[in-house]
Order: structure tokens, then sequence, then C-alpha cells
């Protein structure tokens, strides 16, 4: 493959690893954000609990693997983004690991409590986590301070702008709402009931601070007008599905409302990278100095090799991840004799 | 500080607190993967009782190791960014292939294997088992391999136009012998520390006379794979170091405190050097053995610092090449004491339990040997990374050009700060949860606390686990 088209493939499979990312782990951050609130009892936190226990760390590899993707394709961009982005993502760093920790150590002990604090660390971790990368990703389509030599020249302050603020805030919301559409999927009885309540108003919230996000878009970015690709209906498909949402909920059809919020989440993704194609960094300083897909990524031969090695192992690595989903599929009850701590 | 001093000392805590926990998931799984075969296919209770006991501890270190992994992959980006950019074309592979090969296998089937039993068939969730043991092991070659090209540099070249490393020869990296023997060494390594803690926590219940037929059975089955692996412990660390001598004499020579070229070269047991750590007060010495150790001959020429370090200041320029002597010498020193230690102490337990020895006297003092793996690990890391020191990639970059120039002594405070608290809340949250399991035995783990306490119980009286089942 000649270089430019390699380069335009990882451009392709890193953005596949984020909308893969946002996809799974939206809903199991959502669900983790919803837990202290939704759970009253102990066996029904515990159930909550259950519904991702056993796919949100094979979740969260993709953000890994993004990581790693990005560092082996395009290294000026993760050096870029990963540095300047330093303080922000410590904390989604402590975000996750608050997150990750809990799920494992909040059962192992009785005591009310220890359980009760985990539980909120698993709240406060997916918040935090969430806020974060929404106001990442808001920042680098709005363009953040780089000079020319790919060097960040803001500081956190820089990111914590009104729009990166609508960003994180639209990426909170919408990720409880998706994960409360899992939950709906995959809950029986009394809690089932309730997060069917609880939806109603988030979906209120989301859709809100959603056209809030797509109005400040159109003021505070660039990328309306030098659209990388142009997205042409993408966006528009992306609003309608989060609107279309209460229609599913409304009626209790829990599948469809959770395709559609998936849809919304998968669709927003592939309008920010169709924007942003062919850059990875839009540099508000001068728009010459932005990162773009030619002048940070790897050399022809590096890309070659990952590409081999992304074709043998991502298929693989699907086929597995999806039978897991597919073995855990049942609906899971809130009785102590069913549940697994 | 300055941020390159901050930045180094978050690495080194980070990634020597990651450490911690690496190895016993690296060996933990295998043992409890095959005393899960073991009762699949002889349906004998102990067998079965055992692979929970043993599963349950492996889970809560598992955890830890899994969350402060993720901040090793991030911080290269956060605190090295010009690291990242000069070596990314290489280095990014391994770590990319690492999380696509590695991290989605263990992930994944660590669910598998947590939430299955019972609902996906027993052989599956057998295999899954086995699956976290592989994926765990091939993540250790992937970022070892990564590793061991900071150490020894293959298969690439300098760009002149990018100004920066490109990777010319991927089949170089992934065979660099260098990577090889970290990734073997460290791998006896994990069955060690997995042997010792089984050791411990066997020896503390039979000297209590408790779940005799299990821990019986675990106490035997560690003795021989720690004599095994504190072996192969000592061969690989003796290849390492031969491979180390031809690759990076600076980091053989300052284990040493080998000063001076000679021919043949002493081994030093003890020597004290000087406040800067670059001169000699007074030291012991044995005459020949460091040849040997460095090329299997007792009558090899060893170069010592000061030549190598005029050597490097006359190709690299002007500079201090040589690495913290004190740190080098004394953790090498540790890691080879214990690792001695190690052998003896498996090899004595061993013959034990060739007669009747589950009510010897010696018994109650067995748990301690738990610790020694612990003290071997964290030396030999440090012990391997500083030793590099100054250069993050070996005649390539040093550490003070590789960090990212945009952070402040602030950013590195608040960071190194918030790291320490949650990773010092951490250990302790793990360490009461590994206590209070290890020490309930098996049947806590069979049956979970599924129960909360009742309302009001008061904080840090905590029932006893499976006491309300």
């Amino acid at each position: 493959m000649s270089y430019e088209s390699l380069q335009i493939l990882w451009f392709i499979l890193i953005a596949i690893l984020w909308i893969g990312f946002y996809f799974l782990e939206g809903f199991d951050f959502g669900v983790g954000m919803l837990l202290p609130f939704l759970g009253k009892k102990d066996e029904e936190r515990r159930a909550i609990i259950n519904t991702i226990g056993s796919v949100w760390d094979g979740n969260e590899v993709w953000l890994l693997t993004a990581g790693g993707a990005t560092f082996a394709a395009f290294p000026h961009w993760y050096a870029t983004m990963f540095s300047g982005f330093y303080l922000a993502l410590f904390l989604l760093l402590i975000g996750l690991i608050l997150r990750g920790i809990s799920f494992e150590y909040r059962s192992k002990d009785s005591n009310r409590a220890w359980r009760n604090r985990f539980d909120w660390m698993i709240a406060i971790g997916s918040f935090l986590a969430s806020l974060l990368l929404g106001a990442a990703f808001a920042n680098l389509a709005r363009g953040v301070p780089i000079d020319e030599n790919m060097m960040y020249t803001g500081n956190l302050f820089t990111l914590l702008n009104p729009y990166g603020l609508i960003g994180g805030l639209t990426t909170v919301t919408v990720f409880v709402l998706h994960g409360a559409n899992f939950l709906g999927l995959k809950l029986e009885g009394e809690l089932r009931e309730r997060v069917h309540k609880l939806s109603k108003k988030i979906y209120v919230a989301a859709a809100v601070i959603t056209t809030l996000l797509l109005v400040a878009t159109y003021f505070y970015t660039d990328i309306t007008s030098k659209l990388g690709v142009n997205p042409g209906a993408t966006p528009i498909a992306s609003y309608l599905a989060l609107l279309v949402t209460i229609f599913f909920i409304n009626r209790k059809m829990e599948g469809w409302a959770f395709i559609m919020t998936a849809l919304h989440i998968v669709l927003t993704q592939v309008t920010f990278f169709m924007l942003m194609f062919p850059r990875v960094m839009i540099s508000s300083t001068n728009p010459a100095y932005s990162l773009t897909i030619y002048n940070a990524s790897s050399s022809q031969y590096t890309l070659t090799v990952m590409s081999i090695v992304a074709l043998i192992f991502v298929p693989i690595v699907l086929a597995y991840q999806g039978w897991s989903y597919y073995m855990f599929r049942k609906r899971i009850i809130a009785d102590k004799q069913h549940l697994i701590y | 500080m300055d941020p390159v001093t901050l930045s180094r000392w978050q690495f080194g805590l980070t990634t020597v607190y990651h450490f911690l926990f690496v190895p016993l998931t690296l060996g933990l799984g295998w043992f409890v993967a095959y005393m899960q075969t073991r009762y699949y296919q002889t349906r004998d209770e102990s067998w079965r009782k055992l692979a929970k006991f043993w599963g349950k501890l492996f889970l809560i270190n598992f955890a830890i190791g899994v969350v402060t992994g993720i901040v090793q992959e991030f911080q290269f980006g956060m605190n090295w960014s010009e690291y990242s950019r000069y070596v990314g074309d290489i280095f990014g592979a391994p770590l990319a292939i690492e999380a696509l090969m590695a991290f989605f296998l263990e992930s994944t089937f660590l669910g598998v294997w947590i939430f299955g039993e019972g609902k996906v068939p027993e052989k599956v969730h057998l295999a899954a088992i086995w699956l976290v043991a592989i994926g765990s092991n091939l993540s250790a070659l992937w970022i070892l391999l990564a590793n061991g090209w900071m150490q020894h540099p293959v298969g690439y070249v300098i760009n002149e136009v990018t100004q920066r490393a490109e990777l010319v020869d991927f089949f170089a990296l992934a065979a660099n012998p260098k990577g090889w023997l970290f990734f073997w060494h460290t791998i006896v390594s994990g069955f060690a520390t997995a042997s010792f803690l089984i050791l411990g926590i066997s020896a503390y219940h039979l000297a209590r006379k408790q779940y005799v037929t299990e821990f019986k059975r675990s106490f035997q089955m560690a003795a021989l794979v720690g004599l095994i692996a504190s072996t192969l412990l000592f061969f690989s660390g003796h290849t390492n170091g031969q491979y180390m001598f031809e690759t990076q004499p600076m980091k053989f020579a300052a284990i040493e405190a080998h000063w001076e070229t000679s021919q043949p070269a002493e081994f030093s047991i003890l020597t004290i050097g000087d406040l800067t750590g670059k001169r000699e007060v007074w030291s012991i010495r044995v005459p020949k053995v460091l040849s040997f150790l460095a090329c299997n001959n007792f009558d090899c020429e060893v170069r010592g610092v000061y030549d190598i370090q005029d050597e490097y200041a006359a190709k690299y320029g002007p500079g201090d090449y040589i690495p913290l002597m004190v740190v080098t010498y004394w953790t090498f020193r540790f890691m080879m004491t214990v690792g001695l230690l190690m052998i003896l102490l498996s090899f004595l337990f061993l013959v034990a339990t060739l007669k009747p020895y589950e009510n010897a006297k010696w018994m109650k003092w067995v748990p301690w040997v738990l610790v020694l793996p612990y003290i071997a690990n964290s030396s030999g890391w440090i012990l391997t990374e500083m030793g590099r020191q100054p250069w993050i990639v070996q005649g390539l970059l040093t550490v003070e050009q590789a960090v990212s120039p945009n952070l402040t002594t602030l950013d590195l405070l608040i960071s190194l700060l918030g790291y320490t608290v949650v990773y010092g809340s951490l250990a302790g949250a793990m360490f009461y949860l590994m206590k209070k399991y290890a020490v309930a035995g098996p049947d806590a783990a069979l049956h979970e606390s599924v129960d909360v306490e009742p309302e009001g119980g008061s904080l840090g009286d905590a029932l006893p686990i499976g006491a309300q089942d």
C-alpha cells in the first residue's frame, strides 16, 4: 500500500477504536454513574454491577488499544496530546483507577461503609472519566494552542473553556442515558421499572444539552467551515437518533432505545473524525501548525507491520469479545440466590 | 526540584509499584489454572478448594496490577513526549501489539472466569483461566521486548529528515535477545514469587493445623516449583549478566563497583564508596570471580567504569555516563542474596516434605518467606532501569532529552502527590483484603460475603467473611 493510504487506514482504525470505546465503555460509565442513585439495597447494587461485571475490563482495553495504536501509528499525535493534556489525563487515570479497583473490591467485605465507599468511587470515577473525555474531544474539535514544534502551549485551564465544559457535560449525560438503556435491557423486576422511570428524566437532560453542544459547535469551532470530509447527513442522523430514543423509552422498547443511543454515540464520533480528517490536532495558534496524519505519522514500514498485526488480531479479538457478550446475554435479577459476588 | 527529576521519580515510583503486583499475577495464574484442571480431572474437593482459595488471592492482586498498568501506557506520552516522538516509530509497536494480543485476552477471559462458573460449560470455564494466564504472560513478553529495545536498540536507523529513530526490521525487535532474556527471567520470577507466597500462606495454616490436606498439597507443590524457579532464576540471571556485559558494559561495571579495567577481574563482596558514589573508600574482593560472571572464563578482561566513561565521553560528547553506583551495586547484592536464600529455603522445604513435616516447630516462621521475592523483584527492576542511566535508550537518547518540555514543576507535584495518595490507599485496601482472605482459609473463598452487614454496623468491625451464611 502507498504511504498515504496507510496513513488514512490508520486514521480510520484509530477512529474505530475510539468509536468502539465510546459505544462500549459509554454504557458501562453510565451504569457506574447511576449505581449509587439507582441501587437502594445491597443486592440491587450488586445486580447493577453484574450487568457490566464480566465486560467492563474488556471494554476499557479499547481505550488502551486506542492509546497504543496512536503511539505506534502517529507518535507526534500521541506525544502532543498526552503531554499537552497532562493534568486532564492524570485526572482521567485517577478516575479509571478508582472505578476499576472498586468493581473488584467492593463486595470483598461485608462492611456497609466499605461497600458504600467503593460504590461512590465507581460513580465518581466514571463521572470524572466521562467528563474529561468529553472535554478533551471538544477541545480537539475546537483547536488548542500548539506552536510550530508541535508543542502544546496552554495549560489545564485552557481546556476548561465553555465549549470544553459543554462537551464534557454532554458526554456525561449521554453516557448516563446510554447506561440506563443498557440497564433496561439487562435487569429484571423492580429495578427494571425504576430504570425505566429514571431514563425519561435523563433523556430530557441529554436532549437539551446535546442541542446546546450542537449550537455551540457552530459558534466555537471552525470545523463547520473547514470540513475535512463532508459528513453529509451524519450529524443530523446522530441528532435524530438521540431524539427518537424517547419514543422507544416510552413504549418500553428497551432494545431499540439502546440501539438509538448507541447509534447516536457512534454517529457523533464518526462526525467528529470526518470533520477532523486529515488533521489529528488542530492548532488554534496557527492553522499551519496543526498536526495531520501526514506530519504526525510513523514510517511506512511501521505502518505496514502494524497493519498486518491488526489484520490478524482485530478479527480474533472481535470474535471472542462478541462471544463473551453472547455468553452473558441473560437478564439479571437482584436476588441473593442468583447473584455472583 | 526540576521537572526532569520529578518525572523520573514519578516514573520510578509508579513502575516499581506496578511491578510489585505483576510477578504474582504472572506466576499465580498458572498455579490456579493447574489446580482447577486437577479438580476437573479428579473431582477431588480439595483441589476445588485450593483453586478457589488461591484464585481469590489472584483476583485481589490482579485488579491492582490492571489499574496501575493503565498509567504505565499513558505516561510515555504524558511525561516523556520527546522520547515518544523520537522512538515512537519503534516503541509504539510492541505496546500496541501488547494491547491487541494480550490485554484483550486476559481481561475478556478473566470476566468469563469470574462470572462464568455455572453459566458457561465447565470446560470453557477452565479454558478461561488458562487463557488469562497465557494473556498476562504474553503481555509481559511484549512490554519486555519494548524495554529490551531501550536497553539494547536493534533493527532501526536514524532518519535524518524526520530526525528520529525508525524501525527497519521488526523481526530484529521481536527477536531481540535482550527482551527474551528479560522475559525468561521475569517469567521464572513470577513462578518463584507465587511459590513463596503459597509457601508462606500454606505454612500459616499448617502451623495452626487448619485445612491440612489442602495446604500440605499446595506447600509441597510450591516447594518443588519454588526450587526449580529460583534455580532457573539464578541461571537466567547469569545469562542476563553476560549479555549485559556485552551490550551494556557500563551497567555491568557499575553493578560490580569495578572501577579500573583488569584481567582477570575480581568480584567485590563489599565495597564502600565515598559520598559521590564514584570513588571507592574500602572493599573486600575475590580474585577472578567477576571474569567468570562476565564470560564463563576465569581470565577474561573486564573493563572498568573509568575506562568506559572516557570512551563514552569521546563517542557521545562530554558528560557523566556513570549510573548512580550506590544503587546499582546494592540492589544487585540484595537481589543476589535473596535469590540464593530462596534456592536454599525451597530446597530445605522440599527435603522436609519427604517426611511428615506438618507438625514441625519451624512451620510458624515460614510465613515470613513471602516477603523475599518482593525484595528481589523490586531490586532487580530498579537495578536494570537505573543501571541504564543517563540513557533512556542506550546510546541514543538521554533521559534529560526525553522529558516533556511543556510540563511545569507544579504539574508534576500535583500528579506525583495524587498518585502517591491513591496508590497508598490502594495498597492499604489490597493488603487488608489479601490478609483477610489468606487468613480466613478456603471456606471463606468458597462462600463469598453475599450479605452486607446489618444496618448500623460501625466502620472497622466487619463480620468475618462467610459467617453469615
